[in-house]
C-alpha cells in the first residue's frame, strides 16, 4: 500500500507563482465578462489588461525586493526558480506589454481588437512567457513555449487579412518544427543525465567529464535550432520577415521584443554552462551563427523596399547582436544583454508604433505594400512632427549617440572588448555601420524627397489616437533621455545578474 | 555663471533652436542672427576671461553620467580648443547673417543652431564618450543640410558623407572602449576621461593598434588621402552655408582630435607612424593640388585646395614638436577663415549666375571690382602670401617638420608653391580678360548682406597675418604642456629623441633632433 504523500504547503513556496497567476486571472476574467455581456467596446479590455499588468508589475517589484534580500527562491516541487534573470526578464516582458497593449486603441477599427479573446490570449501569452523565464526545468519551458506560441499564432491570424493567415500558418508550421527540435534536444539531455533540470544536467555532465561528447553535441545543436527558430537567428530566420509583414504593426513590434527576451533567458541558462565547460565546438557554432546573423540580415535589409520588412531584418540583426552577449558569457555581457533589450524595446516600440499610426485601410494606387519607402517620401513637409519622431527612432536603431540604443551597443561592444573578443567587437561595430545605411534610407525618404501624390497627414496620422500618440511620445522621450536612467539601470541589472551567478 | 559657461555655450543654441519652432518664418532670420550673435558674444567672453598663461584645462565642469561605467559629462577648454570654438561661433553667426534666400529657411536655421551645439560640444568635451556623442551627432544636421538643400546629386553626396564618417567613427569607438578597458585593468575603475587616459602608459604594440583604430576615425573626418573621396561630393552638392561650415569647422574636428587624442595618448605610435603619415600628407598636398588644377568648377577647385591645405595641417601636427603643432592649430583657424571665405565668395557668384563653371565667367574684375578684390585677397591668403593669416600657420608647420626631415619638408614646401598655380589660374580664368559672356555684363557687385560676412573675414585675414601673437600665445602654452607630456610618457628611444624635451634643466644629454 502506498504511503500518502505528505507535503507541507509552505515547502511549495506558492509565492513564486503569484506574478504568473495575475495575468491568468485577468485573462479568465476577460473571458467571463464576455460571457455575461458580449459586444463591449475594446477600450474596456485594453484598460483591464493594463490594470492587470500593472498589478503584475508591482508584484514583481515585491519579488525583486525579496530576491535582493534573500536571494534565489525555489518553489512548487523545484519547478519554479525565481532568480535575478527571471525577475529582470519578467520586468521587461510585463513592462513592454504594458506599452504595447494600448496600441490596440487605434483610431481606425481593426479586426483583432474587436474580439475580447484577443486580450485574453495576450494575457495568457504573457503568463506563459513569465513561466518560461522563471524555471529551470526543460519540461516547463516547453509547456510555456507552446502555450505562448499557440496564443500568438491565433493573435496574428485575427488581423484577418490574407497575408495574416499566411503569416499565422507559416509561424505555426515553423513553430511546430521548432517544438519538435526542442523536445528532441531535451530528450537527448534527459537520456544523458536522467534529469530535465538545467543545473542538474550541468552537474551530471561535469561529473562525468562530458564523456558522451557526441550526444551532448547533438542535444545542443537541436536546442540551438529550436531557440534559433524562436528568436530568428540565421539560418532559422526565414519566417520572420513574412510574419512581420503579415501581422499588424503593433503585433509585429510585440513579436520582435517580448517573446525574444524570454528565449534569450532560456538560451542564457542553457548555453552558459555549455560554453564555459569548454565545449569548443559549441562556441564555434555560436560564434559563426552570431556573426552570420548580424551580417547577412543587414545585407538583406539593405535591399528591402518595405519599411516593415526592413525592420524585420533589422530585428534579426539586433537579435544576433544580443546573441553575441550570450556567446561572450561574462557578467558584463549578460548585463549588457538586458540593458540592450530594455533600450531596444523603447526604440522598437516607437518604430513599429509609428508604422501602426500610418496604417491605412485601403492602399492608394501607387502603393504596392502597406509600408513601402515611397509612402514616407517628403513626410517632413506634410507632417513634420511625425517625421522627426520617426527619424529619431531610426537614428536610435542605427546606434547614433546619445539616443537609447547607442548605450546598449556601447556596453555590449565593451563587454566583447573586455572578454578578449576583439574580432567580434569589430564585426559588431562594422555591422552597425552597414545598418546605418538602411535606417538612413528611410530618413532620406522622409526628409529629402518630395511627397507622393495622395500622401498627406491624413494618411500619416490616419490611425492615430490619443493613446497611440502618448505611447509614441513616451517612447520618444525614453529614447532621447535614456542616458539619465542609465546608471541606476546598470547598477540594478548588474547586481541582479551577478547575484544569480551569471 | 562663468563656472558653467561651456555648458551654456553648448546648449544655448540647441535650446534656442527648439524654441525656434515657435517663431514665425518671416522673423526666423532675425531670430537666428540674434541667437548666433549672443553665442558669439559668449564665446568672446570666454576668450576674454580665458587665462592665457595657464597651459592646462580651464572652466572645467563635471557631472557623473554613468558612474559605474566611468562616463562623465566633463568639459574644459584650453588654448588648443579655445579659438576653434570662437571660430565656430563666428562662422555660424556670419553664415546665418549672409544666408541667401532659401526655401524652408526656418528648418535651415534650426538645423544650423543644432549643428552649432554639436560643434562646440566636440571641442570642449573631455570625456571620450561625450566627445563621441557630439562627434556623431554633428553628422545628422550636416546630412540634412546637404540632403535637403543641395544640388542634383545631394542624396548620394549626403549619404556618402554620413556613412563614411559613421563607419570610421565606429572603429574609433572600439578603440575608445579598449582604452577604457586598459585603464580599468591598470586602476580598477572605468574611466573615459581623456585627462585620466593621459596618465596611462601603454606598451608600444598596444599603442600601434589603438593608434590605428583612432586614426581611421580621424583620417576619414579630416579627410586624409585615400579617404577623401566623400569630400568633393559633399562640397559639390552642399549649399553654400553647408560648405562653409563643413570646411571651416567640421573638418577641423579630425585634426583637432589628432592633437587631443592620438599624440598624447600614443606618443610612441605617433613617432612610429610619423613618416608614413607625413608621406600621406605630402601625397595629399600634391595630388589634390593637381586634381584641383584639372577642375572646371570653381567650387571644386576651392574644395580640393581645402583638402590640400588640410595636408599641411596634418604634416605640422605630426612634426611632434611645439612649432609644428602650434603652427598646425593656427593653420586650422587660418584655413577655417580662408576656405570659409572662399566658399562664401563662390556662393556669391553662384547666387547671381546659378553656375559654378569657370568657363562661364571671365573679366569679372571689371564688372564686380569689390568682389574681385576680396576674392583676390582670400586667394592670396590661401596660397600662403606673407602677411596673411595662412602664411603664419604654414610657415610654422613646415618649420616644425623641418626639424624632423629636411627632404620631406622641402617637398611639401615646393608642393605648396606649385599649389599656387591652380589658384592663380582659376583667378585668371574668372576675373581677367574681356567680359566674354553677355550674361556677366550687368552682374551687380557684392551687396551689403554679403559684405557683412566678407569684411570681418578680410580684416581677420590681415590682422592675424600681421600680428598673430594674441592667438599664438595661448596656443603655444597649451601645446608646450602636451609636447612635454608626450616626451615624458614615451617609452622608446626613438620617440624620446624625436619629441623634444622642454624642461631644460634635466640631466639628460641634450637631445638634438636629427
Amino acid at each position: 500500500m502506498l504511503e500518502p504523500v505528505n507535503i507541507s504547503l509552505e515547502s511549495l513556496n506558492l509565492v513564486t507563482l503569484y506574478p504568473m497567476l495575475i495575468p491568468v486571472i485577468g485573462a479568465l476574467l476577460i473571458i467571463c465578462i464576455d460571457i455575461f455581456k458580449g459586444g463591449l467596446d475594446k477600450s474596456l479590455y485594453v484598460v483591464m489588461s493594463i490594470l492587470f499588468l500593472l498589478i503584475d508589475f508591482s508584484v514583481l517589484l515585491t519579488a525583486s525586493d525579496v530576491f535582493a534580500n534573500d536571494g534565489t527562491a525555489i518553489g512548487v516541487f523545484d519547478m519554479m526558480l525565481i532568480d535575478g534573470l527571471a525577475i529582470l526578464s519578467q520586468f521587461i516582458i510585463v513592462g513592454a506589454s504594458i506599452f504595447f497593449i494600448p496600441l490596440a486603441m487605434s483610431g481606425k477599427k481593426f479586426h483583432e481588437a474587436s474580439y475580447p479573446e484577443f486580450f485574453a490570449m495576450f494575457l495568457f501569452t504573457i503568463a506563459a512567457l513569465q513561466f518560461m523565464v522563471s524555471t529551470d526545468s526543460l519540461i516547463l519551458i516547453f509547456v510555456a513555449l507552446e502555450t505562448s506560441s499557440l496564443a500568438m499564432y491565433t493573435m496574428i491570424a485575427m488581423h484577418n487579412r490574407n497575408k495574416s493567415f499566411e503569416a499565422a500558418v507559416k509561424y505555426f508550421t515553423m513553430g511546430a518544427l521548432a517544438a519538435g527540435f526542442y523536445s528532441f534536444g531535451a530528450m537527448v539531455f534527459y537520456a544523458l543525465t536522467g534529469s530535465v533540470e538545467i543545473n542538474q544536467i550541468a552537474t551530471v555532465l561535469a561529473a562525468n567529464g562530458y564523456a558522451d561528447m557526441g550526444y551532448v553535441l547533438i542535444g545542443t545543436v537541436f536546442m540551438l535550432a529550436a531557440i534559433g527558430f524562436k528568436v530568428a537567428l540565421i539560418p532559422f530566420h526565414t519566417w520572420a520577415p513574412d510574419i512581420y509583414e503579415g501581422a499588424s504593426a503593433s503585433m509585429a513590434g510585440f513579436l520582435s521584443i517580448v517573446p525574444k527576451i524570454a528565449l534569450f533567458v532560456v538560451a542564457m541558462r542553457l548555453f552558459e554552462f555549455l560554453i564555459h565547460s569548454g565545449v569548443i565546438w559549441l562556441e564555434i557554432i555560436l560564434y559563426a551563427i552570431v556573426v552570420i546573423t548580424m551580417t547577412l540580415s543587414n545585407i538583406w535589409a539593405l535591399v528591402q523596399s518595405d519599411v516593415k520588412r526592413m525592420l524585420a531584418y533589422s530585428s534579426i540583426s539586433h537579435a544576433g547582436f544580443v546573441m553575441a552577449a550570450i556567446l561572450i558569457g561574462t557578467t558584463q555581457s549578460n548585463t549588457a544583454l538586458f540593458l540592450y533589450w530594455i533600450l531596444f524595446s523603447f526604440t522598437n516600440l516607437g518604430a513599429f508604433g509609428m508604422l501602426w499610426m500610418t496604417r491605412q485601410k485601403e492602399l492608394i494606387s501607387s502603393q504596392t505594400t502597406d509600408h513601402g519607402y515611397e509612402k514616407f517620401a517628403g513626410m517632413i513637409k506634410t507632417s513634420p512632427m511625425a517625421a522627426l519622431v520617426m527619424g529619431l527612432f531610426m537614428l536610435s536603431l542605427a546606434g547614433l549617440p546619445p539616443f537609447a540604443l547607442f548605450w546598449g551597443k556601447l556596453y555590449i561592444i565593451s563587454s566583447a572588448v573586455t572578454a578578449g573578443y576583439t574580432f567580434l567587437a569589430l564585426v559588431m561595430a562594422l555591422n552597425s555601420a552597414i545598418a546605418g545605411y538602411y535606417y538612413l534610407k528611410l530618413i532620406v525618404y522622409m526628409f529629402m524627397k518630395d511627397p507622393v501624390e495622395g500622401m498627406n497627414s491624413s494618411v500619416y496620422m490616419g490611425n492615430a489616437s490619443l493613446a497611440l500618440k502618448s505611447i509614441l511620445g513616451f517612447a520618444a522621450l525614453g529614447t532621447i533621455f535614456a542616458f539619465v536612467a542609465l546608471n541606476p539601470l546598470l547598477e540594478f541589472i548588474t547586481a541582479f545578474v551577478y547575484n544569480s551567478g551569471y | 555663471m562663468l563656472d558653467n559657461i561651456l555648458s551654456i555655450l553648448i546648449f544655448f543654441p540647441a535650446v534656442a533652436g527648439i524654441f525656434g519652432f515657435m517663431i514665425h518664418k518671416d522673423s526666423m532670420r532675425a531670430y537666428g542672427v540674434s541667437v548666433a550673435t549672443i553665442e558669439f558674444a559668449l564665446s568672446l567672453w570666454l576668450w576674454y576671461s580665458f587665462d592665457s598663461n595657464v597651459s592646462g584645462m580651464q572652466f572645467m565642469e563635471q557631472l557623473p553620467l554613468v558612474e559605474s561605467f566611468g562616463i562623465n559629462y566633463l568639459l574644459g577648454v584650453d588654448g588648443i580648443s579655445l579659438f576653434i570654438i570662437v571660430l565656430a561661433a563666428f562662422f555660424t553667426m556670419i553664415g546665418i547673417a549672409s544666408l541667401t534666400d532659401t526655401k524652408n529657411v526656418k528648418n535651415m536655421i534650426i538645423t544650423l543652431l543644432m549643428l552649432q551645439m554639436t560643434m562646440v560640444g566636440v571641442f570642449v568635451a573631455l570625456d571620450a564618450i561625450l566627445f563621441y556623442v557630439f562627434w556623431e551627432l554633428s553628422l545628422v544636421p550636416m546630412l540634412y543640410i546637404i540632403g535637403a538643400w543641395g544640388g542634383p546629386l545631394r542624396i548620394y553626396a549626403s549619404v556618402k558623407f554620413f556613412l563614411y564618417t559613421f563607419a570610421g567613427s565606429l572603429v574609433m569607438l572600439v578603440g575608445m572602449l579598449f582604452m577604457a578597458y586598459f585603464y580599468y585593468q591598470a586602476t580598477g575603475v572605468w574611466s573615459f576621461a581623456i585627462l585620466d587616459w593621459y596618465r596611462l602608459i601603454l606598451p608600444e604594440n598596444f599603442q600601434l593598434w589603438l593608434f590605428g583604430a583612432f586614426f581611421i576615425g580621424f583620417a576619414i573626418k579630416v579627410p586624409m588621402f585615400p579617404f577623401h573621396t566623400w569630400l568633393p561630393y559633399a562640397h559639390g552638392q552642399a549649399p553654400t552655408i553647408g560648405s562653409v561650415i563643413l570646411a571651416a569647422i567640421l573638418l577641423k574636428m579630425g585634426t583637432y582630435a589628432f592633437i587631443r587624442f592620438s599624440l598624447p595618448l600614443f606618443p610612441d605610435a605617433s613617432t612610429f607612424f610619423m613618416f608614413p603619415i607625413a608621406i600621406i600628407a605630402i601625397i595629399m598636398i600634391v595630388y589634390t593640388a593637381m586634381v584641383a588644377y584639372a577642375q572646371e568648377d570653381i567650387k571644386q577647385v576651392v574644395a580640393y585646395s581645402s583638402v590640400s591645405h588640410m595636408g599641411v595641417i596634418v604634416l605640422g601636427t605630426f612634426a611632434l614638436n611645439v612649432e609644428g603643432i602650434t603652427g598646425s592649430i593656427f593653420l586650422m583657424i587660418a584655413h577655417g577663415v580662408v576656405s570659409g571665405a572662399l566658399f562664401l565668395l563662390v556662393g556669391v557668384i553662384y547666387d547671381r549666375r546659378h553656375t559654378k563653371m569657370m568657363s562661364e565667367f571671365g573679366g569679372l574684375a571689371s564688372v564686380m571690382p569689390r568682389y574681385a578684390t576680396i576674392f583676390g585677397l582670400m586667394l592670396m591668403a590661401s596660397v600662403g602670401m606673407p602677411l596673411t593669416i595662412n602664411f603664419v600657420g604654414e610657415f610654422l608647420s613646415l618649420l616644425g617638420f623641418y626639424q624632423q626631415s629636411h627632404i620631406l619638408t622641402l617637398l611639401a614646401g615646393t608642393a605648396i608653391i606649385v599649389g599656387a598655380i591652380y589658384m592663380l589660374a582659376a583667378y585668371k580664368k574668372m576675373f581677367f580678360g574681356e567680359v566674354t559672356n553677355e550674361k556677366n555684363i550687368n552682374l551687380p557687385d557684392v551687396n551689403k548682406r554679403e559684405l557683412v560676412a566678407l569684411i570681418p573675414l578680410s580684416i581677420i585675414t590681415i590682422w592675424l597675418g600681421v600680428y598673430p601673437k594674441p592667438v599664438l600665445e595661448p596656443i603655444n602654452n597649451s601645446v608646450e604642456s602636451i609636447v612635454q607630456l608626450m616626451h615624458d610618457k614615451s617609452i622608446t628611444q626613438e620617440a624620446k629623441s624625436r619629441i623634444p624635451n622642454l624642461v631644460k634643466d634635466m640631466d639628460n644629454s641634450p637631445e638634438e633632433a636629427n
